[in-house]
């Protein structure tokens, strides 16, 4: 295994130090480090962070090879600074047994980029009728800690309180898509102002805060663990806030595209700007960036949704939703938070990589960079700026919201356990 | 003008006013005469391609390039290759590679006029875009109020009935506003949409205190299917409501108008007799439809006017 020296990098934005990596762990920190033999990678000016953690990866195989891969969507992970992405369930079949779980797991561990870190369904076939078994999930090589229907909503009150109740045994968490499905029936885009005049159909906010207030309230009532999925409305952020300070297990994303972008993107009808829960309005976004800032967010989740060129070259109402987000998650993080003063490095890192990894029960991952630590690690250039040509991207699909934007930070180099996945800023398999 | 005409907002004041103007030229240059034609777009293409079961605008279109000479063609979904599953970009593509220079499209999917836009190089015309927007509508419905009252400057225009999903009520609302008319707005709360607000249009949901201060009322289409999704009650009881019969009529100042885009469901937003009465323009709706068209085409693909 190749012993990597970093130099000059900046430990969380900290003072310049030599990173010593062997043997898949850091090995020594500090000043003008010596290792003869090693690799030096010089890193003046970059930022180092652990490693960063997605709960919320749309890598579409079994099912949608034509849109991604794990394979794709694994150098995709790395290329944004990952080392872990938790790959949603709802695939083709669907991630609802230990067979499909355990499939998805190793086509992770053979493509050996990231750590991939399969989500169980909560309810067979994401249904919402009945639990899927998942013990067996739980219990399986691919140790499922996190379950969700994602992409539907555990709808059924009941049926969601036996969830959160169920995954205690092994200390799992149900992380919800939170959305009424009654009240969102046809729903292409935030319910306001915009829709009105677009004539496209209304998401209203309400339905995502009525599931996520019932959702706290059950958490609670039980003593269970919820995640709630891409939280997208200031009432959601109030919701949380008020959750938390009654002592509710209950943690939070949001994905970089709806702390970036607004309901502004639909006056194009271009459906790249479709996604679910819909792009909100400035003063949501205001309440995202202010809720990941003081943590009631935990953390961010990409929500990297590939979808194939025929499903976003259409009629608004027909497209599918979704959007790419690995490769640029970092890069808005810095253009929204960071740049602005509302998180410094240590909450980047808490916010990407510890906060979900310690949701996901990830080990390994989002832990302190210091001698014996797993080498976890990613570098970045804070300053690079560059536009986003969804030609270049990693990803086999194009669907970025970000063509044409230029974005800060580049991701230089990343770290799996020692093994560099991207070096110069390239994949290295 | 702009190259498309997707929504009004497309069209500013002047370039509203030259529509209707140039409208009432080609009535002008037509009336009396034995042949209903003018040469004027002889040789060009006109795509009418239609989403959507929509006869009555799809002849008014069609009417209003054969009257400019041009060579129309039809494409209806049904029994095309649409109907196979060919995507719209496609289609598009198709269009575009045998030539045409206008595409009018009707599609039930809001804002698939402004998907095609990107896709031909002709003037893309909007025939109604699902619950967005039908431009031409609100053009014919301005010169018919422009025809029956003098005017549209300060004209007093309440719009009846299911906001929520009429392309004619965004459309008119955009526009009427623009040429200076006052719009008010009238429903049930659950047939306006959430964010009504920020149009340039009052809303109340009392036709009769909205009656007496119209100079025009238009009443939108409004499907008893709605009911069943709990907008409103019942028929019946929507029709007491919100429906314009020869009492509520009577509350209208002398000179009013009575609009509708059509088709009506007599007995519901509109009784027969006010459909039939004097005040009902919606005959020379459908004839100020083909005029209205014939003057967008013509700005469109005919070049700049004398």
């Amino acid at each position: 295994m190749t012993t990597y020296l970093i130099k000059g990098a900046r430990p969380l934005g900290g003072a310049p130090a030599d990173i010593l990596v062997t043997d898949g762990r850091i090995a020594a920190i500090g000043d003008s480090l010596d290792a003869t033999g090693a690799e030096v990678v010089q890193a003046a000016g970059l930022v180092a962070l652990p490693g960063l953690v997605d709960l919320h990866t749309h890598l579409r195989e079994p099912g949608r090879e034509d849109a991604e891969t794990v394979q794709t969507g694994s150098r995709a992970a790395a290329l944004g600074g990952f080392t872990a992405v938790h790959a949603m369930a709802n695939t083709d079949p669907v991630a609802d047994t230990a067979g499909v779980v355990e499939q998805v797991w190793r086509l992770g561990q053979e493509a050996g980029l990231v750590d991939v870190v399969p989500v169980g369904a909560v309810t067979v076939g994401l249904a919402g009728e009945r639990l899927a078994e998942l013990g067996a999930m739980a219990d399986s090589a691919a140790r499922v800690r996190v379950f969700s229907d994602d992409g539907h909503c555990v709808a059924d009150p009941a049926l969601m309180r036996r969830a959160l109740e169920y995954v205690k045994a092994f200390d799992g968490v149900i992380a919800q898509h939170a959305e009424e499905p009654r009240l969102t029936a046809g729903a292409q885009m935030h319910e306001g102002d915009r829709s009105a005049r677009l004539g496209l159909t209304g998401w209203p906010a309400a339905a995502e805060e009525a599931i996520i207030a019932r959702d706290v309230l059950l958490a609670e009532h039980v003593g269970a663990r919820l995640h709630v999925c891409h939280v997208s409305t200031a009432g959601s952020v109030e919701i949380l806030r008020w959750a938390k300070s009654r002592g509710v297990r209950v943690t939070a994303e949001v994905t970089p595209h709806h702390l970036l972008l607004t309901d502004a993107c639909a006056e194009s009808y271009d459906p790249v700007f479709k996604v679910n829960p819909p792009l909100r309005t400035d003063a949501d976004v205001e309440a995202l960036r202010a809720g990941l800032a003081d943590g009631t967010i935990d953390a961010v989740g990409t929500d990297h949704a590939p979808h194939a060129v025929e499903d976003k070259e259409s009629e608004w109402a027909q497209a599918r939703p979704g959007m790419l987000g690995l490769e640029q998650a970092l890069s808005v993080v810095i253009e929204t938070m960071v740049e602005p003063g509302r998180l410094d490095w240590a909450g980047v890192a808490d916010r990407m990589s510890v906060r979900p990894a310690q949701i996901g029960r990830l080990a390994d991952h989002g832990r302190p960079i210091a001698p014996g630590e797993p080498a976890n690690l990613v570098l970045v250039d804070p300053t690079a700026r560059a536009a986003v040509d969804p030609a270049a991207l990693a990803s086999r699909s194009r669907n970025s919201p970000y063509a044409g934007r230029e974005l800060p930070g580049r991701v230089v180099a990343t770290f799996l356990r020692g093994t560099a996945t991207v070096l110069d800023g390239k994949a290295t398999r | 003008m702009k190259r498309h005409l997707l929504e009004a907002a497309d069209l500013d004041r002047d370039d509203a006013t030259l529509v209707l103007d140039t409208a009432a030229q080609i009535d002008q240059a037509l009336a009396g005469r034995e042949v209903k034609k003018l040469p004027t777009l002889r040789g060009r293409t006109v795509v009418n391609l239609f989403y959507e079961d929509s006869t009555r605008t799809r002849i008014s279109f069609e009417l209003a390039a054969k009257r400019l000479s041009a060579d129309v063609i039809n494409f209806s979904a049904k029994g095309s290759s649409v109907s196979k599953g060919e995507s719209l970009k496609d289609t598009a593509l198709t269009l575009e590679a045998m030539g045409a220079d206008g595409v009018v499209v009707r599609h039930s999917a809001s804002g698939a006029p402004h998907r095609l836009a990107h896709w031909v190089r002709g003037s893309v015309v909007n025939a109604g875009d699902g619950t967005h927007e039908h431009p031409t509508q609100a053009l014919l419905d301005a010169y018919t109020i422009r025809q029956r009252l003098g005017r549209l400057d300060g004209v007093r225009v309440t719009i009846v009935g299911d906001v929520l999903h009429s392309r004619v009520a965004r459309s008119n609302v955009g526009l009427l506003h623009t040429l200076g008319a006052q719009v008010t707005l009238v429903a049930p709360p659950t047939l306006l949409p959430v964010g009504v607000g920020s149009w340039p249009a009052e809303v109340g949901y009392d036709l009769d205190a909205a009656l007496p201060k119209s100079d025009v009322v238009m009443m939108l289409r409004v499907q008893a299917e709605r009911m069943n999704a709990s907008f409103f009650p019942s028929a019946r009881e929507y029709s007491r409501r919100y429906g314009l019969d020869a009492r509520r009529m009577a509350a209208l100042p002398d000179e009013a108008i009575v609009m509708h885009p059509g088709p009506m469901n007599r007995g519901m937003e509109i009784a027969a007799e006010v459909a039939d009465s004097v005040r009902s323009t919606i005959v020379e709706q459908v004839a100020n439809g083909v005029s209205t068209r014939m003057a967008v085409l013509y700005l469109l693909l005919g070049g700049s006017p004398q």
